[in-house]
């Protein structure tokens, strides 16, 4: 079981490692790192970040990428903000069927590109990252807005206790929500005949297609879930911050990337995991939940953060540098 | 006439001859549309926005062309000019003395050229992907610069800057001479040397140019030590531009360098890529900001003309080659 | 699944009559007939561009071929091939790609067919697996089902590919150079398979380069020439040099062009080179204007002992002189300096960047020489060093400045050489110089070879196939398991000695 567990998922146990490691220290570090209501904060803080992480690592495995997802979400929060006024309302029920949706919509907008005009997903996702970014400011003029519907506003609380100095550890709906998408995610792509279909897509496009995979099918299939991903964190977003702004959310989607990449998912498909993208999220906040424990400057954070991903980038292709060669052709 | 057109499409390539075409159409729309856009005002004003997005795309011009990225140009180009900033605030600020502004701006293009040349060390000698690399030395960096300002401005310099922000020399505004000698320079070393000869080998096929008896790691280090090199005279335009430093400054420009260059025809798998029709992309998006801009438009708009007018070059490209290709076939 | 062999004997298993296939006013095929029966070895021989591919194409339905064919599957006459149809008779086709995903395990690409379908359904692993156990039990080989393709050889991933054409109850199974990757005892146990398949009633057609190879396995042979069908032979008492010619239309004086060159000065001398897993004390000299022959199977060590000539790799042991004095590798920018060339066998990753200008590759080993001291490269020196080695070589193109892609294998070949001799060496290594290089292009670069040895350049010639050596060159040693096990003189053993002494 951990035999086969370290040769299949060889990063993610690397991972893994770095992740106790970095809990063993802080917990000796820290007092109040190895708490109930730390622990939970952390995982409210991250949630977000998770449930794009799991949509963008479906666009991995299937050899794509996406820089617009973050942009989309901001989108997809404005438009929802206009739907529920429209509804007269709405409702949670509503809310994720109008954001995901909306989200699905906007990924298909990226696939119909990728696919009908075979213009390359980086190109694709920079340009609708302008599009989405410049048309949402214009017509918003980068108004904020602060009178959204009360469900939407509302904490949730889905677990709560009192710790013995009094503090409430709480842990909110957008963790439900996040560890639904992760569920999800992980029963598509590794459970369901489409899942594999994507990882082989991504793996070997011409191979996928020669077997008769529906190639249309599979680009529908990545950028839509990563759409609803986007939509569905971007409803959780408003959830957390209780207001809509739409330069908010920009400048996210390079720090989810990392973080996926982080995780073991390969650019260029075929291959990443569920696991993996936890870590990768996990290693990310865990160092910067860390630092403000310890009293570093927040302005401290993404330097330290920075040059983790640049030594774990390092470290990870120094071990593997026999074995994994950049393929023939270049990086891409 | 026919002949004309032949000799021209030989020496400058089609790409270069249609975005010619293009820029004559948006140029006279724009001059149908408003008179103040054939004015000299007009005119000062393009070639004092141009040079600083222009510098940034040269900087990516370079790693694309290898087959790889460098996401770390805003911020490369933001350490330097604080380096800069840092040295004249030392030496009294607004009184700072001339030679304190040269040892500045030497210190910021070795800051600049590091930082590139950390970066391609690890892409060339490491075998790291470009995207990851740079990726994580953009929050590297952001961070670092974030932590040393502590997310506020620096500005109070010396007047003697002024001139290089805006200036004009025999009429023609200081920052475009400045981007025009560098961008001479770069299609010099791009096309004419053997440096740059090795950078399109290698962004084609690295392990062949390697076989071949060429330095590729050498190459790979040194692209983006220029890459740094470009950032860090970015940096110090801006600087003088606007008369502060802010981490941060000129972020939403990273992905517009991407887009003008895929717009200038470079192969987003590298290999391919000329300096002088990413400079006509670069004249374009400049033409259809400020166009816009005076129609009442604001900057928000143009980012998404900008992100919708790269869809539509990339699928015009697609019909083209489809009708070229049913042409051909129904000739044979 | 196996079909009764004697009952179907004679029922082809396919047969196509009159198949044409236009190409832009070119006849791609031209009126070929083809048959294969149930439980036969069938080889399809000719050269690149002879219509094979085409063919296969319009069998498993990615083409459709123009009216007047007469085609039937098993018997049953069909009007129309799509791809579906194809594979619902039985048709399984194993690219020389294999087309597998080298990130999933060996079991989800054996049961690909079962994860196919537009509609999400879960996946039943326990099934998948059994169906992939079955399959290679039937086989005879053991693979680790949960095991991540990547990290088989690839020959375990042939057998792979061959599981998985047969999982779709496969009748018919077409492999495209499915050892032109293979060592020879693992090419022995493919052709094993082979065996074990067509005695099961599966018909297998064959394409490959290595005509010993067919000769061995097939029971006929088809050969197409300018996609016209040459004709259908038995296998049992035809020659190699006999296909060569059915294949090319032309003859070959094949003559021993072996000359005695013990009182040439040695150019390059090797003594005691190891290194670690690769070769064992290897000592050999190459004298002006001799041509030695360095052949043994596939994983004897003979490309790593190239690299490590070339300065790509460094030996733990041993010395390499040139012409007396001793050199210390540490890049193959050391060795291009030393006047050591490298011809790789792998032409396609890296011998050539294929998306480049044919000028621009023959330049690349040799910017320095034509650049000036400023570093910019002189347009008038580039062009007339291009134009000199495409007039030296007889190299036919369009235009400098197209892409090397845009040229056949024998003429990239030449583009090849062109460009290491433009570094002026004084050793040139060729390793399987003729590797995708059609038959009748082959003499062509053997006749450069020999041209290159008359004047003085002393070269090393690599490859698996024994004839290849004992053709062309002075002298032939014999390598196995990183040892050279022997030195022969082409003049005074047959080629079949020799062949026994490599194979045996």
């Amino acid at each position: 079981m951990v035999k086969a567990f370290l040769r299949d998922y060889p990063t993610e146990a690397r991972l893994l490692l770095v992740v106790l490691a970095i809990v063993l220290f802080l917990s000796l570090a820290s007092d109040s790192f190895l708490t109930l209501v730390n622990f939970t904060s952390l995982l409210n803080n991250t949630a977000v970040n998770l449930i794009w992480a799991v949509g963008l690592l479906v666009v991995l495995i299937a050899g794509g990428i996406d820089i617009s997802f973050a942009v989309a979400a901001s989108v997809v929060q404005y438009v929802a903000v206009y739907v529920f006024e429209a509804m007269g309302g709405g409702n949670w029920a509503i809310g994720f069927i109008v954001a995901g949706a909306l989200g699905i919509a906007l990924g298909f907008v990226n696939a119909t590109l990728i696919h009908h005009f075979r213009i390359i997903t980086i190109v694709v996702t920079i340009a609708t990252f302008n599009a989405f970014f410049g048309l949402l400011m214009f017509f918003t003029s980068g108004r904020f807005l602060y009178n959204l519907p009360d469900w939407w506003v509302d904490r949730i609380i889905i677990f709560e206790r009192q710790t013995a100095d009094g503090t409430w550890a709480e842990l909110t709906l957008p963790v439900a929500v996040m560890a639904v998408c992760l569920g999800a995610t992980w029963l598509l792509i590794n459970r369901t005949t489409l899942g594999r279909q994507l990882f082989a897509f991504g793996d070997n496009p011409e191979g996928a297609r020669r077997l008769g995979i529906n190639i249309a099918l599979m680009q529908f299939l990545a950028f839509g879930w990563m759409g609803m991903m986007a939509g569905i964190g971007g409803l959780m977003q408003v959830n957390i911050v209780q207001e809509v702004v739409p330069n908010a959310l920009i400048g996210r989607e390079l720090d989810v990337l990392a973080a996926v990449v982080l995780g073991g998912a390969r650019l260029g498909g075929g291959r990443g995991s569920v696991l993996g993208c936890v870590l990768g999220v996990m290693i990310v906040a865990l160092t910067q939940n860390g630092l403000n424990l310890m009293g570093v400057s927040p302005f401290a954070f993404k330097m330290v953060v920075g040059a983790i991903i640049l030594i774990a980038i390092s470290a990870s292709n120094l071990s593997f540098a026999r074995r994994v060669r950049p393929p023939v052709g270049g990086w891409k | 006439m026919s002949r004309l057109v032949k000799r021209l499409r030989a020496t400058y390539g089609d790409d270069v001859l249609g975005l010619v075409a293009f820029l004559l159409l948006v140029v006279i729309g724009f001059s149908l549309a408003t008179p103040r856009f054939l004015s000299a005002a007009n005119f000062d004003s393009m070639a004092f926005q141009l040079p600083v997005l222009g510098l940034l795309t040269l900087a990516m011009l370079a790693p694309i062309i290898s087959g790889g990225l460098n996401l770390a140009i805003i911020f490369t180009a933001n350490i330097s000019g604080l380096t800069l900033a840092a040295i004249l605030n030392y030496y009294g600020g607004v009184d700072a003395p001339f030679w304190a502004f040269v040892l500045g701006a030497g210190a910021a293009l070795l800051v600049g050229a590091f930082f590139g040349f950390l970066m391609g060390a690890v892409i060339a000698y490491v075998g790291a992907h470009p995207i990851l690399v740079s990726l994580a030395m953009m929050i590297f960096l952001r961070g670092l610069g974030e932590f040393l300002t502590r997310g506020g401005d620096i500005s109070g310099f010396p007047d003697y800057l002024k001139p290089i922000g805006h200036g004009f020399i025999l009429g023609v505004p200081v920052p475009l001479i400045i981007f025009a000698v560098v961008a001479f320079a770069m299609h010099v070393l791009l096309s004419h040397t053997r440096h740059g000869f090795s950078v399109y080998m290698i962004g084609s096929n690295i392990d062949a140019t390697r076989y071949s008896g060429v330095h590729t790691q050498r190459t790979l280090t040194l692209i983006y030590t220029i890459s740094g090199l470009l950032c860090a005279i970015a940096g110090i335009l801006m600087l003088t531009r606007f008369n502060s430093v802010r981490v941060g400054h000129g972020e939403a420009l990273l992905l517009v360098t991407v887009l003008a260059c895929f717009l200038g025809g470079v192969d987003p798998f590298g290999g391919f890529g000329r300096v002088v029709p990413v400079v006509l992309a670069l004249v374009i998006l400049q033409v259809l900001s400020s166009g816009l801009n005076l129609l009442g438009a604001n900057q928000h708009l143009s980012t998404a003309v900008w992100g919708l007018f790269l869809i539509a070059v990339m699928v015009l490209r697609f019909v083209v080659g489809r009708v070229r290709e049913r042409f051909e076939k129904r000739r044979n | 699944m196996p079909l009764d062999k004697t009952a179907q004997r004679d029922v082809p298993a396919i047969s196509l009559r009159h198949v044409s296939k236009l190409f832009g006013g070119v006849h791609a095929l031209d009126d070929v007939s083809f048959e294969v029966l149930p439980g036969e070895v069938h080889c399809l021989a000719g050269e690149n561009g002879c219509g094979k591919s085409t063919l296969i194409k319009i069998i498993t339905g990615v083409y459709t071929p123009e009216a007047g064919v007469e085609m039937a599957f098993a018997g049953q006459s069909v009007t129309s091939v799509t791809p579906n149809v194809a594979r619902q008779n039985g048709i399984a086709v194993i690219w020389q790609d294999l087309a597998l995903f080298p990130e999933m395990s060996v079991a989800e690409n054996i049961a690909f067919e079962t994860l196919l379908g537009n509609l999400p359904r879960l996946v039943s692993y326990r099934r998948l697996r059994a169906r992939s156990a079955a399959i290679l039990e039937m086989l005879g080989e053991d693979i680790d089902l949960d095991a991540r393709l990547n990290t088989l050889p690839i020959a375990q991933r042939q057998i792979v590919a061959i599981a998985r054409a047969l999982i779709s109850d496969a009748k018919l199974i077409f492999m495209d150079e499915p050892t032109a990757s293979l060592t020879q005892s693992e090419t022995d146990s493919l052709l094993g398979v082979v065996r074990k398949l067509a005695a099961r009633g599966v018909a297998v057609v064959f394409v490959s380069h290595r005509l010993a190879e067919v000769l061995d396995i097939a029971d006929r042979v088809t050969v197409l020439r300018d996609g016209k069908l040459v004709g259908i032979f038995e296998a049992e008492g035809m020659t190699q040099s006999r296909l060569t010619e059915l294949m090319t239309g032309k003859t070959f004086g094949a003559e021993v062009a072996a000359r005695d060159m013990t009182g040439a000065p040695a150019v390059l001398e090797v003594e005691g080179l190891s290194r670690h897993g690769e070769f064992e004390d290897v000592s050999l000299t190459v004298r002006e204007g001799e041509v030695v022959g360095l052949t043994g199977l596939i994983g004897a060590g003979r490309s790593e002992l190239g690299h490590a000539l070339f300065g790509m790799t460094r030996p733990d042991a041993g010395t390499i002189r040139l012409s007396g004095r001793e050199l210390h590798l540490r890049s193959n920018r050391d060795a291009v300096a030393e006047g050591i060339a490298y011809v790789s066998e792998d032409r396609l990753a890296l011998g050539l960047v294929q998306p480049q200008a044919i000028a621009d590759n023959i330049v690349l080993p040799i910017l320095p020489r034509i650049s000036r001291r400023t570093g910019l490269i002189s347009p008038t020196e580039k062009a007339g060093r291009v134009e000199h080695w495409l007039r030296e070589l007889s190299i036919k193109i369009g235009q400098p400045s197209d892409p090397v892609s845009t040229l056949s294998g024998g003429n990239q070949q030449r583009v090849v050489l062109a460009k290491w001799l433009a570094t002026n060496p004084r050793v040139l290594i060729l390793d399987s110089p003729t590797v995708g290089v059609d038959v009748g292009a082959r003499a062509g670069i053997f006749r450069i070879i020999r041209d290159l040895a008359e004047k003085g350049l002393a070269i090393l010639m690599i490859s698996d196939e024994v004839p290849e050596v004992y053709f062309n060159a002075d002298r032939v040693l014999h390598m196995a398991g990183g040892r050279i096990r022997g030195e022969y003189d082409p003049r005074k053993v047959t080629l079949k000695e020799l062949e026994a002494a490599v194979y045996g």
